[in-house]
């Protein structure tokens, strides 16, 4: 029926056409009209209660229950040195993955986008693959790499490299899962804004360098940034990976989220609140500053 | 000429930062996966078979599958739901609301399965009152599928929001001129164009479902043959000193995993989408 119609608008309008589509519009329009406003409110009482089941409630709920326990107590409990190294453990993980993922990301998306190579949709599949697959696959995987019957295990004991339950094993658990955000962002930009500006500069005499710093960076910048947003909340957050690779060792290899797992198996409450809305405060400044860079990139889109 | 040669032509400088970041996302993510495959895979079909038919380790693959499934379903339904409100009504405190949607990409998972386990646990009156009805939430599966919504919370919404948003006011219009009540309108003039949307999504927010722990591990109480996912059989396999059992579980998620992956991403090519 529609379809018959839509090629009437297309052609010349008729008074007669005119009279003949309201003719049969007017029924249906008149029984839905009454229907619409009781729609209207039961879809809009449909989202409030999914997003106050899911999102609004327990956001809430944590609060309440913080100034249940008391902010005294909290701040007590995370005052304790295996508290404050648990934080700062996740800080200089985030730092570095933050530093890594800024320059992986550029480089390497303006590689994948302006260069031609051979498996270069691989390498751009497997940069898309953390997303995919689970923190705790992950942990296994390079359990059986470097762990004590892993592949790599020969090579890093001659070496004298500890990867099991250390630093490096968690830096190397938080790059693997914040690796995808700052690639794909740059690499989507790049792709939207083409190469008639680089080619403008270089023909105009400017270095490949100038090109960067003057034409590239400026243009991409929105994007990484959420990029690097996103890689940096990934990183403070992840929990699967790090807890399987590092084994939060108290005071050693224990972060942020492995604390707030660990102070739970032990019912300390206060700590565990504590922690928790730390990061959920972090998390919700970090989304402050996602929606501005969101807002930016939309802006300087041509 | 030359100079927009030189331009793109990569030079010694370029190959070189080109090689380091290929070897990098090689040795990052191809290597240990490969480890993982290779390892689950290298007792032969009849171990990896063996292994997932233990009981533990079927059960918990079914009950990650069915309250993954069940999610998806939810996610896609409710996520376009929420999007139509949030594009089409002008609602107040939509703005604040539309800003909170991307709070679970930006918060730990741990701490949201605390949140849902201090408010649907017994701390609360509404845990409680649940509880006391027979219907509890926390240590049993509807806290993880609660667990599972919040995570792939804003998977749906964002991928049909700004398909919406495209969408010519004076398609629906004619629709609605044409005689077209509201459900033929969204079936002729919205379905088509966020379907494919909301599909890909949805199975994204399926293959985000499979492979989640952190917000899993604090609401599900990890009973085994009640409560136990198939993540967190795989994490006490491996603490229990049992790489093979954990092997052969992993092996079927990330292959399963990787199919959803592809499956989303061949979608999202063809309507030229891309994925929160």
């Amino acid at each position: 029926m529609l379809e018959s119609v839509q090629q009437t608008q297309t052609a010349d309008v008729t008074p007669t056409t005119l009279a003949a589509v309201s003719a049969f519009a007017e029924p249906t329009h008149l029984r839905w009209a009454h229907l619409q406003p009781a729609g209207r409110a039961l879809l809009v009482a449909t989202v409030g209660l999914y997003v106050s089941a899911i999102l609004l409630g327990p956001l809430a709920a944590l609060g309440v229950e913080l100034a249940h326990v008391g902010l005294g107590a909290t701040l007590q409990a995370l005052a304790k040195p295996n508290a404050i190294a648990a934080l700062k453990m996740s800080l200089v993980l985030t730092a570095i993955s933050v530093v890594v993922n800024t320059v992986v990301g550029t480089l390497g998306a303006l590689a994948i986008v302006r260069q031609r190579f051979w498996g270069r949709a691989l390498v751009n599949a497997l940069a898309d693959l953390p997303l995919a697959v689970s923190p705790v696959m992950i942990g296994l995987a390079f359990i059986l790499l470097v762990g004590r019957d892993g592949w790599l295990a020969p090579v890093l004991d001659r070496i004298g490299l500890k990867v099991m339950f250390s630093f490096t094993g968690l830096v190397i658990a938080t790059l693997f899962v914040a690796l995808p955000y700052t690639l794909r962002e740059v690499v989507y930009v790049l792709e939207e804004l083409g190469t008639s500006e680089e080619e403008a500069a270089a023909t105009l005499g400017a270095s490949p360098w100038q090109v960067f710093w003057r034409v590239t960076l400026p243009n991409i910048r929105f994007g990484l940034g959420y990029g690097v947003l996103m890689a940096l909340a990934r990183s403070l957050g992840e929990f699967g990976a790090v807890l399987v690779l590092g084994g939060s060792i108290s005071g050693q290899t224990q972060t942020a989220t492995t604390f707030i797992h660990d102070a739970l198996e032990e019912r300390e409450t206060a700590g565990a609140y504590g922690m928790a809305v730390v990061l959920a405060l972090t998390s919700v400044v970090l989304l402050l500053g996602l929606e501005w860079a969101k807002r930016q990139k939309k802006v300087g889109r041509p | 000429m030359t100079s927009t040669a030189h331009a793109l032509a990569p030079n010694r400088a370029e190959r070189l930062v080109r090689s380091a970041v290929v070897l990098y996302i090689a040795l990052l993510v191809a290597v240990p996966l490969l480890a993982l495959l290779s390892f689950g895979l290298s007792g032969g079909t009849h171990a990896l078979v063996e292994a997932l038919r233990s009981p533990v380790a079927r059960s918990a693959l079914w009950l990650t599958v069915w309250t993954s499934s069940v999610v998806a379903v939810l996610n896609t339904l409710l996520g376009t739901a929420t999007a139509w409100v949030l594009v089409r009504y002008k609602l107040p405190g939509r703005a604040v609301l539309s800003a909170l949607i991307d709070l679970p990409l930006a918060i730990p998972t741990l701490v949201a399965g605390l949140m849902l386990a201090v408010l649907y646990g017994p701390l609360t009156w509404l845990g409680h009152g649940l509880e006391a009805r027979g219907m509890p939430i926390i240590f049993a599966p509807p806290g993880i599928v609660l667990a599972l919504m919040f995570v792939t919370l804003p998977f749906v919404i964002r991928a049909v929001e700004p398909v919406l948003l495209e969408i010519d006011p004076a398609e629906e219009e004619a629709a609605r001129i044409l005689g077209a009540g509201p459900l033929r309108t969204f079936q002729t003039v919205f379905l088509p164009a966020i379907g494919p949307a909301a599909l890909s999504a949805g199975i994204r927010s399926l293959g985000r479902a499979l492979g989640e722990f952190g917000a899993i591990v604090i609401v599900a109480g990890n009973i085994p043959f009640r409560t136990l996912t198939a993540p967190v059989y795989i994490f006490g396999e491996i603490e229990s000193g049992t790489p093979r059992a954990a092997a052969a579980v992993s092996v079927l998620l990330l292959l399963l995993a990787l199919a959803l992956h592809g499956l989303a991403g061949f979608i999202e090519r063809r309507i030229g989408a891309r994925h929160a």
